[in-house]
């Protein structure tokens, strides 16, 4: 890799050398910083003991240090008879009973609401703003952002109080609705920054040729910013996927989501279980940003290639 | 048709076709906007409305409000005022048996102790001359304190939340005075909390500086590639990342295991990476990292290599090139990314109280300690509009300098 | 046409998933304490009376207090049915209006045959609350810290010097204060004594400040042993069955010391406002019947709140540990105990506490 190639001018003395290699091995330090934490804890799920850290046996390499059970706890963890052997009985009594499951259900049902609600007002939101002749913009914009700013308990407070004069708190919908609010200026960003590139004068070409603003919208300009909404959608559902203070302020017991359930697990019954579910979350991140990052590669050769 | 009159209406459709495109372009903002007013900006104003609105004495208990407001403070307390307190808080009772403990807690808060005063009021039968009934009860209904806290909850607006919140007192004869030493506590956490920003927010920037600059200079492949490392932990969820965090620092974690096999520190000698200051620092830089170096990186790609090129034939020393040539150029980049993580940092909440112990105590900690323990919600109002108003205060500067629109994620 | 169809699939799916997790016919919450406490629980509780009855229970976890009660009461979101309280907040929440009046006399008989006004330990029953087990915070050590001499008083936990290491307490004033004046010399008897002035509250604080610095502060029941198991601490503050469980059943070196332990009851009580009043009352009844108390106590440390139950109690659910010398209630460990005093924390709790989270802060 010529990440570690020195391609320095000639005229470079020795001591631009020098910090030339005393700088990378700062940034590969940095970039360990950011990386190490997350891996970390990809090896300590497969512990065979209830610790939070290497056993000697794992060091050796030894395969009894090793276990899934953190795993199979994920799926136990609060079934009627979690020693029973695999069968169809025994995956709907995980699916029904496992504390994560319901956790995982909750999280899903929010997420993938909250997300639509999310990327729909946000992409239609973004269209508006984009538009030249958007009044207020610049005000209307700054109090769409606004709930990214806002200190989450501050949000998630005054939701408390209102959500619960009008029945909302406690509720899915409730939830859901907050999530979607949280989501929403992601959306809006990515969406506006997609369409910061969007030539207007096809939207006129479109209208010219006889198509209606609706069907140029779904036509033409739809296709070329679905990368952007992708990306604010997906933004959107991790940050539902992720919250967890207005689940603290908002949720009923039964409604707790992944992170809720993380939370309790951190603070009070701290098992390598939290590892597991944390390494799965940590692969799940990582498809999201690889299709992300493909999204975004599409974005690009369309722009490279405006015939297709 | 004149030629002055075709402009006219030409003008007149100009400005008819103008307007309907700006209402096409507000439409499709409008359900956005409704829906962020509905689920955020009403329930904001109905926080900050709490703050110094509370109408429970005075919608409950209406004569005896009118009744302290015309009391001139001086004990022994008229009759009308023992009769309007004694009859309506025996009947608050009897419209909710919860009420008398509620309005005796706000008195309890400005004068502790009043709940026990005021409880056997509520259960017990008393007859007139209440006065006299009410100091059989407890002598401390013929002393001042709890009348004056009684006036002080009464009237339905009130400032004492936002002077409680800065460690100071409303007095009853509107005059101010300190928090008790023991109690005060607000101000040492918005200043912990400030001094925590700006420490991750230094940090951030140091460890950010040189990404960025590495990113934005290296070919775009590989650049490519260590951005994925830069986003992995972006898009890690938070609460993954903090148990990362807690299994690498504790007594037993996978660093201080590490420093006593390699002999680095005895086994005895481990030293203290959880529950403290450290750990807050560190998570948090961690977490906050990716938001510092994600605008330098966009501003830094658009420096031209040629200004140091440049200043270097010009005879500059590569010190000089950089410091005076190239780094203010990265100046928008830079106060973007300080801005956008010290506004984060202020509001942080989640990774302090994991892993911050006592030292992790930030003023978001302690507004939910006042939602969900204290249950002083009017105070946690109060709390929470100094801090939002600071907040809001950083983001318009955020937009004047940098503007909304130029954030990006990816 | 396509993306509609996509959506209504979706709403079909999710409001599946929603119907299976919330269609059953009869379901209460109950909130309990976490940890090997709420595990007991659910062992002798909860899946004989679902197995009985055929509801289901959603059980959760909370670190006590009544805020969160208040929170529904007030707000008017009662989620929670039955919770389990301890005797000075049943007391103050049934006051306040926060719970609903449980008729003791119409408890199940003892299974020896007597009338349960009788059949339950004195303090056991109160207005809205009904006892289940009686348990101590104590204070335990992992004894592998501590080659040499091994702490036996509670004037050992502040003693830094002898016994170095962090030390873990509950984030609340209750229990902290009493245990640091009876460090300073207070004997047991005449704690709340000193507890009731202003001067009293001053020495335990200025007690537990000799310490401040070394704390670590946990606030769920499950904590202490962690605490204790990873090394962050090296002696704790605790409920005595949250040592005695990883103590016996995994080995840990934990150690109770019982000098100076403080009993407590644990209690039901029902949320006041809640949909679910009958269901949640016929599970209170049910639970603190004679057996499944007596069963409780093979699963943790904690001593029956009905006199009936006593004679069932015997061994661990390993089969071979005898249960009674690690109750709060065996004389052996009854040498230097403080009983609780309810009223007096029930008056006093908010304007201590203020204090006390004051302090921590700082």
């Amino acid at each position: 890799m010529n990440f570690l190639r020195p391609n320095l001018p000639v005229y470079a003395s020795k001591l631009e050398i020098t910090w030339y290699y005393v700088f990378r091995a700062i940034c590969v330090a940095i970039f360990i910083f950011l990386l190490a934490p997350v891996l970390v804890i990809i090896p300590l799920s497969f512990n065979a003991e209830s610790f939070f850290s290497f056993t000697s046996g794992m060091l050796k390499l030894d395969p009894a240090a090793y276990s899934l059970k953190w795993y199979l706890d994920i799926f136990t963890n609060g079934m009627a008879a979690p020693e029973a052997t695999l069968s169809l009985s025994w995956l709907a009594d995980s699916w029904a009973r496992s504390q994560w499951m319901l956790a995982l259900k909750n999280s899903i049902i929010v997420g993938v609401f909250a997300t639509l609600l999310a990327t729909t007002l946000g992409t239609l939101a973004a269209v508006g703003l984009s538009r030249p002749d958007m009044p207020f913009r610049g005000p209307i914009m700054g109090m769409l952002i606004s709930p990214m700013i806002v200190p989450i308990v501050i949000t998630a407070t005054g939701m408390f109080f209102f959500f619960s004069k009008v029945g909302l708190a406690q509720t899915y919908i409730g939830l859901i609705m907050a999530h979607a609010l949280l989501g929403t200026p992601f959306v809006v960003i990515t969406v506006t920054a997609t369409l910061s590139s969007f030539d207007r004068s096809l939207m006129r070409a479109a209208a010219n040729l006889g198509a209606n603003p609706v069907t140029s919208f779904f036509k033409v300009q739809m296709p070329l910013i679905m990368p952007g909404v992708i990306s604010g959608g997906l933004f959107a559902f991790v940050t539902s996927f992720d919250e967890v203070v207005v689940v603290l302020f908002l949720a009923e017991p039964e409604q707790r989501t992944i992170p809720r359930q993380m939370w309790s697990g951190l603070r009070e019954q701290v098992s390598p279980t939290i590892l597991a579910v944390a390494t799965i979350l940590v692969i799940l991140s990582f498809i999201l940003l690889s299709s992300l990052e493909i999204s975004r590669r599409r974005l690009e050769k369309m722009k490279l290639e405006p015939s297709t | 048709m004149s030629l002055a009159m075709d402009r006219e209406a030409l003008t007149a459709r100009l400005v008819k076709a103008e307007r309907r495109g700006k209402i096409r372009a507000f439409l499709l903002v409008a359900p956005l906007l409704a829906f962020v007013v509905l689920s955020f900006v009403i329930p904001i104003v109905n926080l900050v409305t709490q703050a110094f609105y509370g109408d429970l004495v005075s919608s409950t208990m209406p004569k005896i409000t009118v009744e302290l407001a015309k009391w001139n403070g001086k004990m022994p307390a008229p009759e009308s005022l023992c009769e309007a307190f004694v009859t309506e808080y025996k009947a608050a009772k009897a419209k909710d048996p919860a009420l008398p403990t509620r309005i005796a807690t706000l008195v309890n808060r400005e004068f502790s102790g009043s709940l026990s005063k005021m409880r056997p009021v509520a259960n017990n039968e008393l007859s007139a001359p209440y006065c006299d009934a009410l100091a059989e009860l407890n002598e401390e209904w013929t002393k001042p304190e709890i009348w004056n806290a009684l006036k002080l909850v009464s009237p339905s607006v009130s400032p004492r939340f936002f002077i409680q919140s800065v460690d100071y007192r409303l007095n009853a004869d509107g005059s101010i005075r300190h928090e008790n030493e023991e109690n005060s506590i607000h101000l040492a956490l918005f200043g912990r909390t400030l001094m925590v920003a700006a420490a991750v927010t230094l940090f951030c920037a140091l460890l950010g500086f040189p990404i960025g600059f590495l990113l934005a200079h290296l070919p775009t492949r590989a650049s490519n590639l260590l951005m994925i490392i830069v986003l992995l932990p972006f898009w890690t969820s938070l609460l993954v990342r903090t148990t990362a965090w807690i299994a690498l620092l504790q007594q037993n974690g996978v660093i201080n295991d590490t420093l006593v096999a390699l002999g680095l520190i005895s086994d005895d000698q481990r030293p203290v990476m959880m529950y403290n200051m450290f750990a807050t620092l560190v998570a948090m830089t961690h977490v906050l990292l990716p938001f510092m170096i994600l605008p330098l990186y966009s501003v830094m790609t658009g420096i031209k290599p040629n200004f140091v090129r440049a200043a270097r034939s010009l005879g500059a020393t590569p010190l000089t090139a950089f410091w005076r040539v190239y780094f203010p150029l990265t100046i928008p980049g830079l106060s973007a990314g300080c801005l956008l993580v010290f506004i984060l940092a202020i509001g942080y909440y989640i990774t302090p109280a994991l892993v911050g112990g006592q030292s992790g105590q930030l003023i978001s900690n302690i507004i939910a300690f006042h939602m969900q323990k204290t249950l002083n919600w009017p105070l946690a109002s109060a709390i929470g509009t100094l801090l939002l108003a600071g907040v809001l205060l950083l983001y318009w500067l955020y937009n004047r300098l940098v503007g909304v629109d130029k954030m990006k994620f990816a | 046409m396509k993306m509609t169809k996509t959506l209504s699939v979706l709403l079909g799916a999710a409001a599946a998933i929603g119907l299976t997790a919330a269609a059953h016919a009869g379901q209460i919450t109950v909130i309990s304490w976490g940890g090997a406490y709420t595990n007991s629980q659910v062992k002798a509780y909860q899946e004989p009376w679902m197995k009985k009855t055929g509801h289901t229970i959603v059980s959760a976890d909370y670190n006590g207090g009544l805020a969160e009660i208040k929170a529904q009461v007030q707000s008017g979101n009662v989620t929670w049915d039955v919770v389990d309280v301890e005797t000075s907040e049943a007391i103050s929440g049934c006051n306040d209006g926060l719970f609903e009046k449980i008729d003791a006399s119409k408890l199940p008989k003892g299974d020896n045959g007597a009338g349960p006004l009788e059949d339950f330990v004195s303090g056991a029953i109160t207005d809205c609350a009904i006892a289940n087990i009686a348990y101590a915070n104590v204070i335990g050590y992992d004894s592998s810290k501590f080659t040499g001499d091994k702490p036996t008083k509670v004037a050992d936990f502040f003693d830094l010097k002898k016994f170095p290491g962090k030390r873990g307490l509950k984030k609340e004033s209750k229990v902290n204060l009493e245990f640091a004046l009876m460090a300073d010399g207070v004997a047991a008897g005449d704690v709340y004594k000193v507890l009731a002035t202003k001067e009293g509250v001053d020495r335990a604080f200025k007690k537990l400040e000799t310490i401040k610095s070394s704390v670590v502060w946990w606030e769920a029941g499950a904590q202490p042993p962690q605490l204790l198991a990873s090394g962050e601490v090296t002696m704790t503050t605790a409920y005595n069955g949250r040592l005695f469980t990883p103590a016996v059943k995994e080995n840990k070196p934990f150690v109770i010391i019982w000098d100076g332990q403080q009993q407590v009851f644990d209690n039901w009580a029902i949320v006041k406002g809640t949909k679910n009043k009958d269901l949640a009352l016929d599970f209170v009844a049910f639970s603190t019947s004679t057996k499944p108390l007596a069963d409780q106590a093979t699963y943790i440390s904690y001593g029956p709140a009905r006199k009936s139950s006593a004679p069932f109690v015997g061994k661990f659910e390993d089969g071979k540990t005898d249960m009674a010398p690690h109750m709060p209630t065996n004389p052996d460990n009854m040498k230097n105990a403080l009983v609780q005093d309810v009223k007096f924390w029930a008056d006093k709790y908010d304007e201590l506490n203020e204090r006390f989270v004051a302090w921590i802060g700082k």
